[in-house]
């Protein structure tokens, strides 16, 4: 399969058309079989009682906020490089996904907190690195929603997601050391229960589940502006014959 | 080559003495930020000591970062700086240039200011000493940073909060580094690995702003 | 099964309000999410349409 083939917009529309439901789909199964495992088979863990099953969904999203930002950040490399409508568009289309996983992340790390350290918040390291890359995609977003040039709007939120996935390994690094110098907070809230093994699958599971489901999302999410940005052409005008 | 560069830099130093309520306005935001913080939270002196180095430096990143959004755009605004960028010298030395002539003008100025909020802070001498140096190392990081904010945000809207919504959490390790070498004086447990560490951190960015930044100008303007 | 009735599963050993509060939140997140974007795409759809029926072609 030539692969540059769907490089173009109005082949790409139909081929995300049909692979949004089988994405969705995964998601689906994969998110029922991951929380069965999460609160029918995971025991209850000796020191944390029932309230660690939150990392069922508190570790995936860390995950996926961290690795969707990276994967923005290589579209918007490609688009750079290459000069393809169609990576801008894939980054653009993630972020908004990033950013809420990342905010999922910040307020179930937050409910677990406050049961097991005392507080809502404790400024450790793993939360408030998770804080500031909430930031940097908010960063992005704004500034694209400030640009009204598409093109324009593209290529600097491409470039400001390129600065901030360098400087997010210096960020974690000196949030890492600020917090051990800062010795009150030690405690690590992401120091979960020793893993039994049905707890690191659950949370595996989750995680590929939440993959399926950004997947689906942002494909679903590039064909609208796809449609939006291809509005002159003679396909976009066929479609909208159509069905929507 | 270091020519246009001294040029580059001279002309903004000198427009900026012209207009001198610009650079002005930001010194006054430093010092009315800075004592705002004992206003809010009272005036106890052990409090405003541990307090201090955090504050002293938050405020001077957001005095920088006020008069960062007008970097380019007095420039764009006119045409010089489509002028400018048809010139034949690297853009890296134009955007090197107008961050080292921020840093001139915002970033000295701070840096004269600082001791005496420290003062006010009720921090002892080395602390205020060390308060100095790290802001030196820091600021210009700011400035350096700052351009590429600046050439982003080039001609749009949000202005200057846009630009520091988008710096801010760049500069977080700056600050970690920074705020916490004055903190090792005044804990006593040191400054060494913060002042390297800042140093590193600089040194980075002088190296690799003023290309992004000059990437950035280019989006921007064509 | 781990739970010995449903109260039991509900109240997840008082931890309920922590842990139904976390997968809450993100089946409200994910339900708003995907709104939102079926609501885009049908003011795109509109939109679009909208312009093409003014089109004097």
């Amino acid at each position: 399969m030539n692969l540059y083939h769907y490089a173009s917009p109005s082949t790409f529309y139909p081929l995300a058309g049909k692979l949004v439901s089988w994405f969705a789909a995964l998601a689906f199964i994969l998110a029922i079989a991951g929380l069965y495992i999460g609160f029918f088979v995971a025991p209850t863990d000796f020191q944390q009682g029932e309230g660690y099953r939150i990392i069922f969904i508190h570790v995936p999203a860390a995950w996926m906020s961290m690795f969707i930002y990276v994967v923005m950040a290589f579209w918007s490399a490609i688009g750079l490089a290459w000069n393809t409508r169609l990576s801008f568009i894939m980054a653009r289309a993630l972020a908004p996904t990033g950013a809420m996983f990342t905010f999922v992340a910040l307020w179930t790390g937050a409910l677990w907190g406050k049961p097991m350290w005392g507080a809502w918040w404790v400024w450790d390291a793993r939360l408030t690195s998770e804080l500031i890359l909430l930031f940097l995609y908010v960063g992005v977003m704004a500034l694209q929603a400030a640009i009204d040039d598409p093109r324009r709007a593209d290529r600097a939120g491409a470039l400001l997601n390129l600065v901030g996935v360098i400087n997010v390994p210096i960020i974690y690094f000196s949030v890492v050391w600020w917090n051990t110098l800062h010795q009150g907070s030690s405690v690590s809230l992401t120091r979960a229960p020793s893993m039994a093994q049905t707890m690191l699958w659950g949370m595996l599971i989750m995680a590929l589940a939440a993959w399926m489901y950004t997947i689906a999302v942002a494909l679903a999410r590039a064909r609208t502006l796809v449609l939006e940005r291809e509005r002159q052409t003679e396909w976009v005008r066929a479609q909208l014959e159509g069905q929507p | 080559m270091l020519k246009f560069l001294f040029t580059v830099i001279r002309r903004d130093v000198l427009l900026a003495a012209r207009r001198r309520g610009d650079w002005l306005t930001a010194q006054f935001f430093f010092v009315m930020v800075v004592s705002m913080f004992p206003l809010g939270i009272g005036p106890e002196p052990g409090m405003l000591r541990t307090i201090g180095p955090g504050v002293v430096w938050v405020a001077a990143l957001l005095a920088s970062l006020l008069s960062l959004d007008r970097l380019f755009a007095d420039d764009y605004r006119d045409g010089t700086l489509e002028q400018m960028l048809l010139s034949p010298s690297l853009i890296a030395l134009l955007t090197l240039g107008k961050a080292i002539a921020h840093w001139i003008i915002n970033g000295i100025p701070l840096l004269l200011i600082a001791p005496l909020l420290g003062i006010q802070f009720n921090m002892p001498a080395e602390a205020l000493w060390m308060l100095v140096l790290s802001l030196a190392i820091g600021t210009p990081i700011l400035s350096l940073l700052g351009s590429i904010g600046a050439a982003l945000t080039l001609g749009l809207r949000g202005g200057g909060a846009l630009v520091t919504l988008l710096i801010m959490p760049l500069y977080v390790p700056a600050l970690i580094f920074g705020a916490g070498a004055v903190e090792g004086v005044l804990s006593g447990t040191g400054s060494e690995a913060h002042l390297s560490l800042l140093g590193a951190f600089l040194m980075m960015s002088l190296l690799l702003a003023p290309w992004v930044s000059a990437m950035a100008l280019k989006v921007s303007v064509e | 099964m781990i739970w010995e009735s449903w109260q039991a599963f509900w109240a997840m050993g008082g931890y309920g309000f922590y842990v139904w509060g976390s997968f809450g939140m993100t089946l409200l997140c994910i339900v708003g999410e995907v709104g939102l974007l079926r609501r885009h795409r049908r003011q795109v759809w509109q939109r679009l349409k909208r312009l093409k029926s003014w089109d004097p072609q």
